[in-house]
């Protein structure tokens, strides 16, 4: 068994008095196009921070290529951070920037690239998510989708080895969320990468993963391919399978 | 009852020292960032347009606070000298006051609110809109990228914005006390230099660097830690403005025991009245 690019061993973690994870134990595979799904709220994004280190687990370990992270120092983690890429739920863009500075952003800061070569590499990633020629546009300009494109392709500049997707198709309509669905499965694709991808779009969960694996009150219920996840008979992965609530989730609309 | 009291006066201590800790801390980042190493272009770069926002932009707001300070003590001032026959005396008065103690304050107050309220708003944005993440996650750290440049264009604009506010507020209290009140020229500008030495303006620069350094850090330090949402970045704004105030008196409350102390071990005791 090669080593995992990501893996997490017995974490948990708490906000105050609320348990967010608990003994949550996941291998992923270098090359892997893995999904989390979950209702709001269990979880998922807290694991997505966990393997960029922007949270540490309370207990247990996350390991990255091989190196324990949730131990290391800020300045090494930087080193571990630019081997990712993380397309945040809103974008996340720098709005006092034009899209152009966004996407040479990590370049700036990361590469002895001159003003020419960055502004070569920005115009090709613009052009892999769709969006040639936006370079000087303000983000407050753009689209919810054109944001989360542009985002996509700063999260891409640096040629990641790892994609962390945070709900990338929220908030769009299904033409535009197939769209980045498509783009998800064109950069695996193209670039190699491991897609790491929470939602809980089950038809965008179908459409990009090998694998997907689900996250209720903190602890993974299920791993394993699209199929099996269709045809699971765990009541709870069923219900948000087919997206229908339960009897005691009704029970509060019962006055 | 006490004890619910005792209970609530105890949760507030603790946490407002738990404040004071993460923003020791938060301070002692930035110095530490603030190295050898982080005057590279790349960064020195960005000081630039945080000099535009912080100086050229506040340069308005302190004009008109400099030149009414030395305007206003000039007419406040100018009945009681008159009935003592003084009146030629008061421009020592004015512009000590000015240059020493109202005039860095006042400048500085204003920056609080004009700079460092704008500094708040803005982390306090990014922050909430994950841009802080953002900036982390590719490897860049937000105190260097964001704070460093900030905070280095508030130490070096304060003092000059403050030399700007002084000198509008030596003209304005001229103005009114020479070309409006006729106190003849000559012992108006004479007993101003009598009143005022180096030790006075090199004062007053001073501690504008200090009130500088205050704005620009606690702005920052309550944009990087503004609660979700509008309210939460609103509530932030309110604090940064609040804190930074009182800084800014208790400040200038130390830098006036500590000069004093120090002017009468060098100089003695003098009269800005002359003899």
């Amino acid at each position: 068994m090669p080593l995992p690019i990501v893996e997490f061993r017995d974490v948990a973690k708490r906000f105050g008095h609320l348990v967010v994870l608990e003994g949550v134990t996941l291998s992923i595979q270098r090359g892997e196009s893995i999904v989390i799904i979950g209702a709001s709220g269990s979880g998922k994004s807290v694991m997505l921070k966990h393997i960029v280190g922007l949270l540490k687990p309370e207990s247990g370990q996350v390991w990255f290529d091989g190196t324990r992270i949730d131990t290391l120092p800020e300045r090494q983690l930087m080193l571990i951070r630019q081997r990712c890429g993380f397309l945040f739920q809103m974008g996340a863009l720098f709005d006092s920037l034009t899209v152009g500075e966004n996407i040479a952003f990590p370049l700036v800061e990361h590469t002895r690239k001159n003003p020419d070569e960055i502004r070569q590499v920005v115009a090709h990633r613009l052009a892999m998510v769709g969006l040639p020629g936006v370079e000087y546009k303000m983000p407050a300009e753009l689209s919810g989708g054109q944001k989360k494109r542009v985002a996509l392709a700063r999260a891409i500049a640096l040629d990641p080895e790892v994609i962390l997707y945070d709900e990338p198709t929220t908030g769009l309509d299904p033409v535009r969320a197939d769209v980045i669905n498509e783009l998800i499965i064109k950069l695996q694709r193209e670039l190699h990468t491991t897609s790491i991808v929470v939602t809980h779009d089950m038809a965008s969960a179908f459409k990009i993963a090998d694998r997907i694996v689900m996250l209720h009150a903190g602890k993974l219920i299920i791993d394993g391919s699209p199929q099996q996840i269709k045809d699971s008979t765990n009541p709870i992965v069923h219900h948000f399978v087919v997206g229908e609530a339960d009897e005691k989730e009704l029970s509060v609309l019962k006055g | 009852m006490p004890v619910r009291l005792i209970e609530q006066v105890g949760r507030q201590t603790t946490n407002a020292l738990a404040s004071l800790g993460d923003f020791a801390q938060f301070a002692g980042r930035t110095f530490v960032s603030m190295g050898p190493s982080w005057f590279r272009w790349k960064n020195v770069r960005l000081i630039l347009p945080q000099m535009y926002d912080v100086g050229t932009m506040s340069v308005p707001v302190v004009s008109v606070v400099g030149a009414f300070i030395g305007m206003v003590l000039a007419v406040e001032g100018y009945t009681q000298f008159k009935a003592l026959g003084q009146e030629a005396r008061m421009g020592s008065v004015i512009n000590v006051s000015v240059i020493k103690q109202i005039g860095p304050v006042l400048a500085a107050v204003m920056l609080a609110g004009r700079v460092g309220g704008a500094l708040t708003a803005e982390l306090g944005t990014m922050n909430v809109t994950e841009q802080l993440d953002a900036m982390r996650v590719m490897g860049a750290d937000p105190i260097r990228v964001l704070v460093i440049p900030r905070f280095l264009a508030c130490i070096l604009l304060t003092p000059l914005l403050t030399i700007y506010s002084d000198f509008l507020g030596v003209l304005g209290g001229w103005l009114i006390s020479v070309k409006s009140l006729g106190i003849p020229n000559d012992p108006y500008w004479h007993y101003s230099a009598l009143g005022v030495d180096n030790w006075q303006i090199f004062e007053g620069i001073t501690k504008s660097i200090f009130f500088g350094a205050a704005i620009g850090l606690i702005g920052c330090y309550k944009g990087f830690t503004s609660g979700a949402g509008a309210s939460g970045v609103g509530k932030a704004c309110t604090e940064s403005f609040v804190t930074s105030f009182m800084a800014i008196i208790i400040l200038n409350f130390f830098f006036a025991q500590v000069s004093k102390d120090w002017y009468i071990a060098i100089y003695g005791v003098t009269s800005m009245f002359g003899s």
